[in-house]
């Protein structure tokens, strides 16, 4: 019998549990509440380690949808626990009885400002990692004028309690390293500098990509947070830090300075997870059932996580499980068929 | 530290003649296993952090005990070529 | 500068300021830096806005100065601050002005410190009872004076016969503020503004017609940093961190700049002279230094206070130069009189710009 599963989130991990079990034989039904597919990935220019246009990527996982239905500018109205089902009502009106639902939900980019000594909003030379993404993929951005110097901060809302967030964002190294390349590439006369606490180059080829950034490009790997940013009367930015290999406070001034804002849970979640009663970890994500075994599953049965939904991940490791996720929703169906009914 | 005032043309010039000096990690190895730094104070490491911050003169003084014994050459973890690196500082910096 | 992007943080961080009914205590070092400050306070607050604003002569120092110099034990400091609030209750108030920042910081971090360690809480009130036989209480608002002034800076600025705007072109002056650390370095929610983008001063400048200058090292510490001036061998910091100041809010000109603490606009009216002595450079035009007010001489200037009342004789900077260009009418002849006619005394004349020097 045809099965109905909900897709919450239609950024990568939703498209592509979408995508693994559309020939399952079940009815699949995914909501995205924005205006267009993609989520964070829409935004992207290209992608680390090796510089894959990330709108290719998109297009492919789009294209592999292939008749799935999908849903945009739709939210969840309203989400009931039933015995062995889901009673879903979407902010378009349609009802669903989901008899299991993935929670492909993703994540909030750390709202810069909240870092009020780095002046983002403030400063008008002060941007984010996302800001240059857009700069990269549209080439319009007034405060990208043929820079000379150019920093970029990594942990921005990351591994840093008072802006609520103790964990490492782990995208962030690897991709300021890139974002630092690209625009030494498209500013070759630019001295530009990495403000970092450690370098966390853990994916394949990331370290790679920190020796070209050194042997190619040439740029300066300053080991210290930033610690204050403030505007000059050019326009210019003083910025302070420590080099904690010199021991010695630096500053610097630089005309343009990129924030790598980290990966908080998304706000939008948290009417749905108080509905279903899901518990969240201390930094605000959902906890999975196990943080070893049993990383797609939830507290509640027939309730399934992907991707950043519980934390930060890479984009592979958000595919991986989302495709972990379509079979263990599988899996999961097909026991429930063999359960008498209560 | 005033990174304004880096002397970036004498460091274009190092860079174009050792170009492992942009690769370093700051391991330390080199200075963990150097000969000289025993019995003065000797790293290849601080040297290099010292140029980028425009202190040349303290560069200078962290090598100025090298014996050039190669020690450093064959702990460095990325292989850089530290023992031409530190004679090639000593050419361009020592220039009066 | 994105000016929204400031006023989104501004509201941010609100705090609840009563209108009215206060017990206020003074500094144990603004009477005599700057002696008619706090009398300013008290009669534009209370003569001119009508307000109720009580102080007993039997309050004291709330120890801060010893605190910060490592000098004094936590309980003492905290009884003498359980006395302060006391004498509040005593007189039937239950909102606290202070006049000093230090004052304001230490009695934040002992009211937290209390909130966090109820037992040390109870045992500062039995000292209190046995010391002083006095009933220990809180304050239910704990304002600094400058908190109050830009409460009522609409009030002044409806009653103003001023405006922080040049006389003869009609442009605003260009003002620098600079809040006192202990503000709301410690505890942001605690000042309005918060502590990186402060408005406490700015939303006085903004309301009197002037023009803030936000400044690389805006944030920078006055110089004054207690160690760094009461440890004699530690001054040249002071000193330094005074001139990193000056050096980095030169290129923008400043008329005037404003404070709310009352070390900052001591060390910055003071190390000015030192600075133009040992090296010769002055921050004003025509070799002149930038004069330094407290809120309450602004507050005095901007109501149309006779200058030499608000004691602007006793500054290193002379004001003169400002006031002219405010337009503000003043008496040569009657700078170095007292408020009874009688002679102060002429100081010698050590005004860099004036002693040919250059």
């Amino acid at each position: 019998m045809k099965k109905n599963i909900l897709i919450i989130g239609g950024g990568p991990a939703g498209l592509e549990a979408a995508a693994s079990l559309k020939h399952s034989g079940n009815n699949i039904i995914l909501i995205e509440k924005s205006h267009q597919l993609g989520g964070h990935l829409a935004r992207w220019d290209r992608l680390f380690p090796d510089g894959i246009r990330a709108r290719e990527v998109l297009d492919k996982m789009i294209a592999s949808l292939d008749g799935v239905n999908y849903f945009t500018d739709t939210d969840i109205a309203q989400i009931n626990i039933l015995d062995r089902s889901y009673s879903v009502i979407l902010s378009n009106g349609i009802s669903v009885l989901a008899d299991a639902v993935l929670m492909a939900t993703g994540f909030d980019l750390f709202d810069a400002r909240k870092k009020e000594e780095y002046g983002y909003g403030i400063y008008d030379q002060v941007i984010t990692n996302a800001d240059l993404e857009d700069w990269f993929r549209t080439r319009e951005d007034s405060r990208i004028d043929h820079p000379k110097r150019i920093g970029f901060v990594h942990c921005v809302g990351s591994r840093d309690e008072k802006s609520g967030c103790r964990a490492c964002s782990k995208v962030c190294c690897a991709t300021a390293v890139k974002q630092a390349c690209e625009i030494k590439a498209e500013f070759p006369d630019a001295q530009v500098y990495c403000f970092y606490m450690d370098l966390r180059m853990f994916g394949k080829h990331y370290e790679d990509l920190y020796l070209k950034a050194q042997k190619e490009y040439g740029i300066r790997f300053i080991r210290g947070r930033v610690s204050e940013v403030a505007e000059q009367i050019d326009k210019t930015l003083q910025v302070k830090a420590e080099d904690t290999l010199s021991s010695k406070p630096l500053k610097v001034t630089l005309d343009l300075l990129v924030l790598m804002s980290g990966i908080r849970p998304s706000q939008n979640l948290e009417p749905v997870r108080k509905a279903l009663q899901l518990a969240k970890d201390d930094d605000g994500f959902i906890n999975e059932r196990d943080a070893v075994y049993e990383l797609q599953k939830t507290s509640m049965p027939g309730l399934f996580v992907a991707g950043a939904v519980t934390g930060p991940k890479t984009l592979p490791d958000t595919l991986a499980e989302a495709r972990a996720a379509a079979l263990q929703i599988l899996s999961y169906l097909a026991d429930n068929d063999k359960k008498p009914a209560k | 530290m005033d990174l304004n005032r880096v002397d970036q043309e004498k460091y274009a010039r190092l860079v174009k003649l050792e170009p492992d000096v942009t690769c370093c990690i700051g391991c330390g190895s080199c200075t963990a296993s150097c000969s000289a730094g025993v019995f003065s104070r000797t790293s290849l490491r601080s040297a290099l952090l010292a140029l980028q911050n425009g202190k040349e003169q303290e560069a200078l003084s962290l090598l100025g005990a090298c014996m050039f014994c190669g020690k450093c050459l064959m702990v460095c973890p990325r292989g850089l070529n530290t023992r031409h690196m530190i004679l090639s500082i000593h050419k361009i910096y020592s220039e009066t | 500068m994105i000016y929204e992007g400031k006023k989104k943080i501004w509201s941010d961080y609100q705090k609840e300021i009563p209108d009215d009914h206060y017990f206020y205590v003074r500094s144990c070092i603004r009477q005599s830096f700057f002696p008619a400050s706090e009398a300013t306070f008290l009669d534009i607050t209370r003569n001119r806005l009508g307000k109720d604003i009580f102080e007993t002569e039997h309050h004291t120092t709330c120890g801060g100065i010893a605190y910060h110099s490592d000098t004094i034990p936590q309980e003492t400091v905290m009884t003498i601050v359980a006395r302060q609030f006391a004498l509040m209750k005593k007189y039937g108030y239950e909102n606290y002005v202070c006049s000093c920042i230090t004052s304001f910081g230490l009695y934040s971090e002992i009211l937290e410190t209390w909130h966090e360690f109820p037992e040390l809480q109870e045992k500062i009130a039995r000292l209190l009872k046995e010391s002083c036989g006095l009933e220990f209480a809180k304050p239910k608002y704990l304002i600094h004076a400058s908190d109050l002034i830009y409460k009522y800076r609409n009030l002044i600025a409806a009653q103003a016969k001023f405006k922080l705007v040049n006389a003869k072109t009609g442009e605003p002056l260009r003002v620098v503020e600079h809040i006192g650390c202990h503000y709301s370095k410690m505890f942001p929610s605690k000042g309005v503004g918060g502590a990186e983008y402060p408005y406490v001063l700015t939303g006085m400048i903004d309301a009197w017609g002037g023009e803030v200058i936000d400044y690389p090292e805006r944030r920078h510490c006055c110089g004054f940093g207690f160690r760094q001036y009461f440890i004699k061998g530690n001054r040249s910091y002071s000193l330094s961190n005074t001139h990193k100041k000056f050096e980095s809010m030169e290129p923008y000109k400043p008329d005037m700049i404003i404070t709310n603490c009352p070390g900052c606009p001591y060390f910055l009216d003071r190390w000015q002279y030192v600075i133009a002595e040992s090296s010769g450079k002055t921050y004003g035009p025509d070799g002149q230094g930038i004069p330094v007010f407290t809120y309450e001489e602004v507050a005095g200037l901007v109501m149309g206070y006779d200058p030499w009342d608000l004691g602007l004789q006793t500054h290193q900077v002379p004001v003169e130069p400002l006031l002219d260009k405010l337009g503000i009418p003043y008496d040569p002849a009657k700078k170095y009189l007292g408020k009874n006619g009688k002679d102060l005394g002429k100081p010698e004349d050590t005004c860099f710009c004036c002693s040919g020097i250059i």
